[in-house]
């Protein structure tokens, strides 16, 4: 009975604990809010300013983690390389847009010119994808589930040295693109031209992906594959095929938001991918793994965050530096959605079945 | 299947105990005060696997009465006959920054070549380890770097954080190093402590850089608020705040000092946050790629497209022009004074322009030439040199030689070293941008040199 005792008041004490974490973050978030607005030192236009940056941050953020999401939905694996495929849709958008540039081909057809690295950055994730999924993660795949986990850790230490070996250590910066600078205004709003075409480009995806899985025969067998493995290939679906299709899909869209990422920030080095990479697992985490529209939800929700939340929260509360604190930010607002919500903001379903 | 995984994983334990067991000899040596009474070669061996001794010099009997007898506090090196004269560089050599430490390498090189490769008849073998420019990569540089009993003397860090991680641990090991690049004040502080014992620079400190930069904002552009942004390394935040309390007391408004962190990419919102206090001019000395962000991201945040936008030495290279792109151009950074450099100074350039078929990377180059230089100097003044061109070179004497280097004719000015390790000439310039083309980067044209 004792020990009963003694583990009902351990449990205890780490409910009253997690409890008072709540109410800490809860209490220090609506105190700096109201403090912030207090002192007036953001005009209102600066607040739709950190919100627009923020949404052109999570849409990047969104397009990675859908390959996240996706390959979790079919294999329940993370492929943290995930990150350097990003990098390397980058790197290819890169080398084709820096020649079109020297040519001269880059100022008469832009579009064609941005369109194209898209392309090559799409084509060129996916081919690694194809050989990451043959080479590091088929083989593994009947294998204890942290096995394909340390597989996937080496083959993106593997891709970021590769391109490290290849290109240098350096940076590369795309050159850049006059349709793509200034401003449009929308409704009394400028907003730079770069987001939003980021945001549109993740959006567009988005429904397209979405549209796949829920209204294609591969999607319905994507989704059978990710519901019972043996049954859908009693039912005549060949898995493997799936499997490989929905790295690809994931790749490509991770491909793509490399390029965009690119266009947006210019710098390219083969270290780019680690930290958006995690980011958007974040993301993934947060909208529920495994889900689509979640991975959006959750992307589009870490940039506001991230973007709004040191100015917001942490500034009038007199803490110098906030934006150090960005990062932790966007990891309390983790642990807080997972502490309401353990499944994530759009993840019931899995919390039934596959959790 | 349990088992044989078990089997497996105890196989490696033991594997990787063996091999803990063996390799750092250096570190497990008999303790110092006991009498070692055996051939000279053993004796040898003790005085250069004791790196932490401080105690009084060992009493080493040997059995050879001509051999040379060690009686440095630190212990001594000793080259063999064919034996190369072993000397190290540590610095940030990939990622981002590594055109700084790439740069200092190209120096060190340079000042090898010059003398043949060769110093006291040995040839001289340099060996690089790259310290990330961060506190846990310059400490892993320096740990792998102390365990090796052949290496003289450093030439690094390149970044001060590196320098904060790792000094310790060269110090300790009885080495000294002299930083071409490091320009962090505390670094060489009155009260910078004994782990610093072994650290010299021919680098300028900040306190000079910071001044200079907001008598320049003060004085010339005639700015009266200004805000600052660090990237939390230890280089940025001091150089900020020196430039702050200066700029401070000229009778300027600082209005906003913020931070962002060294992998950001993204610095709108920070950029939203610092155009709120409305500044004339945007101080940001950090590094090359957060630095290009903030050049290229300024010019897209409502407020501060009129902003004057300023850093220093750390991103004074043709690589934050590549980065930072258009925007960079009307940029000012400061720098060294190239133009005060003695003669020397050009006939190097040339050198390194037709060694590495570039021209200098970043600013440092000179700084390590020096640096070698000096140590080259130093070990050729306390060497002990045998009949058969043994030579034996004593730490600690060694390390006394390098903080008595005393108007040293090197290409960065007359070098003398202060008892607190400061060797370098200080004397810093402002340049401009003037064309965003990272190929016509030449230091005097573009960047041309505005101040003073």
């Amino acid at each position: 009975m004792r020990t009963t005792l003694t583990e009902r008041l351990a449990e205890l004490a780490v409910a009253v604990s997690l409890w008072g974490f709540r109410i800490l973050v809860v209490f220090v978030v609506v105190a700096g809010t109201i403090l912030t607005i207090r002192t007036g030192k953001y005009s209102g236009e600066q607040w739709i300013d950190f919100v627009v940056f923020g949404i052109a941050r999570g849409s990047i953020y969104a397009l990675i983690a859908l390959g996240y999401t996706m390959v979790y939905g079919i294999l329940r694996m993370i492929n943290f390389a995930h990150g350097d495929v990003f990098m390397a849709g980058a790197f290819s958008g890169y080398f084709l847009t820096a020649a079109l540039s020297r040519s001269g081909f880059l100022d008469r057809y832009p579009i064609w010119t941005l369109l194209g690295a898209i392309l090559i950055g799409m084509g060129v994730a996916t081919g690694i994808a194809i050989i990451l999924e043959r080479v590091a993660y088929r083989p593994l795949r009947k294998a204890p589930r942290l096995v394909p986990l340390i597989s996937a850790i080496g083959a993106s230490f593997f891709l970021e040295y590769s391109f490290r070996g290849f290109f240098g250590p350096g940076i590369y910066a795309y050159p850049p693109v006059t349709i793509l600078q200034g401003e449009w205004t929308l409704l009394g709003i400028g907003i730079l031209r770069m987001q939003v075409l980021v945001a549109v480009a993740a959006f567009i995806m988005m429904a397209i992906l979405y549209t796949i899985v829920m209204r294609t025969k591969i999607g319905k067998a994507m989704r059978a594959v990710s519901e019972n493995k043996d049954v859908s290939a009693l039912m005549g679906i060949d898995v493997d095929r799936i499997i490989v299709a929905t790295f690809m899909i994931g790749a490509a869209m991770a491909g793509a938001a490399g390029v965009l990422y690119a266009l947006m920030f210019r710098q390219v080095n083969f270290f780019m991918g680690f930290v958006p990479g995690i980011k958007a697992f974040t993301a993934a985490v947060l909208g529920g793994i495994g889900n689509i529209p979640g991975a959006m939800l959750g992307g589009i929700t870490l940039g506001i965050f991230e973007s709004i939340g040191p100015a917001l929260f942490l500034d009038g509360l007199g803490i110098t530096r906030p934006y150090q604190l960005q990062d932790a930010i966007a990891f309390i607002m983790l642990v807080m959605v997972l502490l309401f919500r353990p499944s994530g903001l759009l993840g019931e379903r899995l919390a039934v079945k596959k959790a | 299947m349990n088992k044989k995984l078990l089997t497996i994983l105890s196989l490696l334990v033991m594997a990787s105990m063996i091999l803990a067991a063996c390799a750092p000899a250096a570190t497990e040596a008999p303790p110092p005060p006991t009498e070692v009474m055996t051939e000279a070669p053993v004796a040898t061996e003790v005085m250069t696997e004791e790196p932490v001794m401080t105690e009084a010099p060992t009493e080493v009997v040997t059995e050879e009465p001509a051999a040379f007898e060690c009686t440095d506090a630190l212990g001594c090196v000793d080259v063999a006959p064919g034996d190369p004269v072993h000397v190290a560089f540590w610095g940030v050599l990939s990622g981002a920054d590594a055109t700084l430490g790439q740069d200092s390498q190209y120096g060190v090189e340079i000042a090898i070549d010059d003398r043949g490769g060769t110093l006291l008849e040995h040839d001289i073998q340099l060996t690089t380890e790259d310290g990330l420019c961060t506190p846990e990569g310059g400490s892993t540089a320096a740990t792998k770097l102390a365990v090796d009993t052949t290496i003289v003397a450093l030439v690094g860090s390149s970044c001060s954080d590196e320098t904060v991680g790792g000094i310790a641990t060269l110090t300790n090991a009885g080495l000294t190093t002299i930083s071409p690049s490091n320009t962090r004040p505390v670094l060489t502080a009155p009260d910078r402590g004994p782990d610093y014992a072994g650290y010299l620079r021919t680098a300028h400190s900040d306190a000079f850089q910071g001044k200079t930069v907001a008598e320049f904002a003060w004085n010339v552009l005639k700015v009266t608020k200004a805000a600052t942004i660090h990237d939390g390394s230890s280089y940025a935040q001091a150089l900020q705040q020196v430039f702050v309390d200066n700029f401070t007391a000229l009778g300027g408004e600082v209005v906003a000092q913020e931070a962002v962190a060294k992998t950001d990419t993204d610095m709108h919102a920070v950029l939203t946050t610092v155009a709120a206090a409305g500044p004339e001019l945007l101080y940001y000395p950090i590094f090359i790629a957060a630095g290009g962000y903030i050049s290229a991201q300024a010019k897209e945040v409502t407020g501060l497209e009129n902003t004057i936008l300023m850093g220093s030495d750390g991103m004074f290279s043709p690589d934050f022009i590549t980065a930072g792109g258009a925007a960079t151009k009307d940029m000012y950074l400061s720098s060294p004074d190239f133009s005060l450099f003695p003669a020397g100074y050009n006939t190097f350039v040339d050198k390194y322009k037709e060694k590495y078929g570039t021209a200098p990377l970043s600013i440092f180059h000179a700084h390590a030439y020096d640096a070698a230089n000096i140590i080259f100097a130093a070990i050729e003044k306390v060497a002990v040199v045998d009949a058969d061109g043994t030579i034996h070179i004593g730490r600690q004497a060694l390390r006394d030689a390098i903080y008595a280097t005393k108007d040293f004719q090197g290409i960065t000015g007359s070098l003398t070293c202060s008892e607190l390790g400061d060797c370098g000439a200080p004397v810093i310039a402002v340049y401009q941008i003037v064309d965003s083309d990272p190929t016509t980067w030449n230091p005097g044209v573009n960047p041309l040199k505005v101040y003073p």
